[in-house]
């Protein structure tokens, strides 16, 4: 491929007023090397000022009228990639805890390695933001369940920095969970023959927002990642 | 006929007919009234032939014939409700997909209306609707 890849840098963004306009310029502040990055921003039927503030940013805003959740609002960006020609989507984090730097690190070594999806992972060299104790011990079970059913090690299984070329796209346009979409993504990519692989990636700690699993949502999402990657396995 | 017999009728029948009256104004989907009339014609039924009752109580080794009514009114709900839930979780699908593509389709044309805005003149003639494919952003 000569020409640059255009990359579709596709955002989740619900009610991230503060953070998402720092994250759209340091996306579109290291264009012009290796790639073309377009900030793709999926409003998830934000309650505060998101769609007013990614309006008047250089970005492609898509307001979705119901809220989907993080799956369905990374899904969506997606399929805008796939139907606008972009080479690769790249999902990551609108509240500045993914480094957009590493997205020409995912893309190398996607290139290199032939794969179909690069996950970022902040376990490898162990730099970075390492998450609390006990998110690292819930991902820890999800390591073990996902070598289980895949036979893979993935050491990041909760990492939502991937880059996917349009192969992956495909596959995920016409299934991609709606809640807590990584670890069964793992799955579908295994399901579909993708190919895939870990970079190791610097990860921060949130600007702004708050997590979407705290509480007693830790016990839910355990539960309902185990059942969702099994059936996700099983389902023919 | 005694008088809870009467009651257990009127009931069934008001039931039966406010199902009706939903079908009729189109607010209950057929499908979904068939159950309901189904299982509100076998409690008239019931209610008129108490003996019958009692013979399928003995037939399935109930005590007490109306346990069974209970049991089976209660098997049915699950199953009803299980339908129900799987029927959710087909409309929660669709209703992602309608979103996702009208969110799509909103960006397309809205794209469209700031490239015509910048060249009015020109595009004035055609018919608007046969603009190139919009596959590569502008």
């Amino acid at each position: 491929m000569n020409r640059q890849p255009r990359i579709a840098v596709v955002i989740p963004a619900y009610n991230e007023e503060a953070s998402i306009a720092s994250v759209v310029n340091a996306v579109n502040g290291i264009t012009g090397q290796q790639a073309l990055l377009t900030p793709v921003v999926v409003n998830d039927c934000s309650r505060d000022a998101t769609r007013q503030i990614i309006a008047t940013l250089p970005c492609i805003a898509l307001n979705l009228p119901i809220n989907l959740g993080i799956g369905g609002a990374v899904q969506t960006g997606i399929k805008y990639a796939l139907d606008n020609g972009f080479d690769y989507a790249v999902q990551t984090d609108a509240d500045g805890q993914h480094p957009p730097e590493f997205i020409t690190v995912l893309l190398r070594e996607l290139e290199k390695n032939d794969w179909d999806v690069a996950i970022g992972s902040r376990f490898i060299n162990k730099q970075g933001f390492q998450s609390t104790f006990l998110r690292r011990a819930g991902i820890r079970y999800l390591q073990w369940l996902l070598k289980l059913i895949t036979g893979c090690t993935i050491s990041d299984p909760t990492s939502g920095m991937r880059l996917m070329n349009r192969k992956a796209m495909e596959v995920l346009y016409w299934c991609y969970p709606d809640e807590y979409p990584e670890a069964e993504a793992v799955i579908i990519y295994h399901r579909n023959g993708l190919k895939f692989g870990e970079v190791p990636v610097q990860m921060n700690e949130r600007k702004g927002g708050t997590s979407s699993i705290q509480g007693l949502h830790t016990i839910y999402y355990m539960f309902k990642v185990t059942i969702a990657v099994v059936f996700t396995y099983l389902r023919r | 006929m005694e008088r809870i017999q009467v009651v257990a009728i009127a009931a069934s029948l008001l039931f039966l007919a406010s199902v009706m009256m939903q079908i009729m104004k189109g607010k209950l989907r057929e499908e979904y009234a068939l159950v309901w009339m189904l299982s509100t014609c076998g409690l008239i039924v019931f209610s008129f032939w108490r003996s019958g009752l009692e013979l399928l109580g003995q037939a399935f080794g109930v005590f007490a014939p109306l346990n069974l009514i209970f049991a089976g009114a209660i098997m049915a709900i699950l199953i009803y409700l299980l339908h129900l839930s799987v029927a959710v979780s087909k409309l929660h699908y669709q209703n992602r997909v309608l979103s996702q593509e009208l969110v799509l389709l909103r960006e397309k044309l809205e794209r469209k209306e700031r490239t015509r805005v910048q060249e009015p003149i020109e595009s004035a003639g055609e018919e608007p609707l046969l603009a190139p494919d919009g596959n590569d952003r502008g």
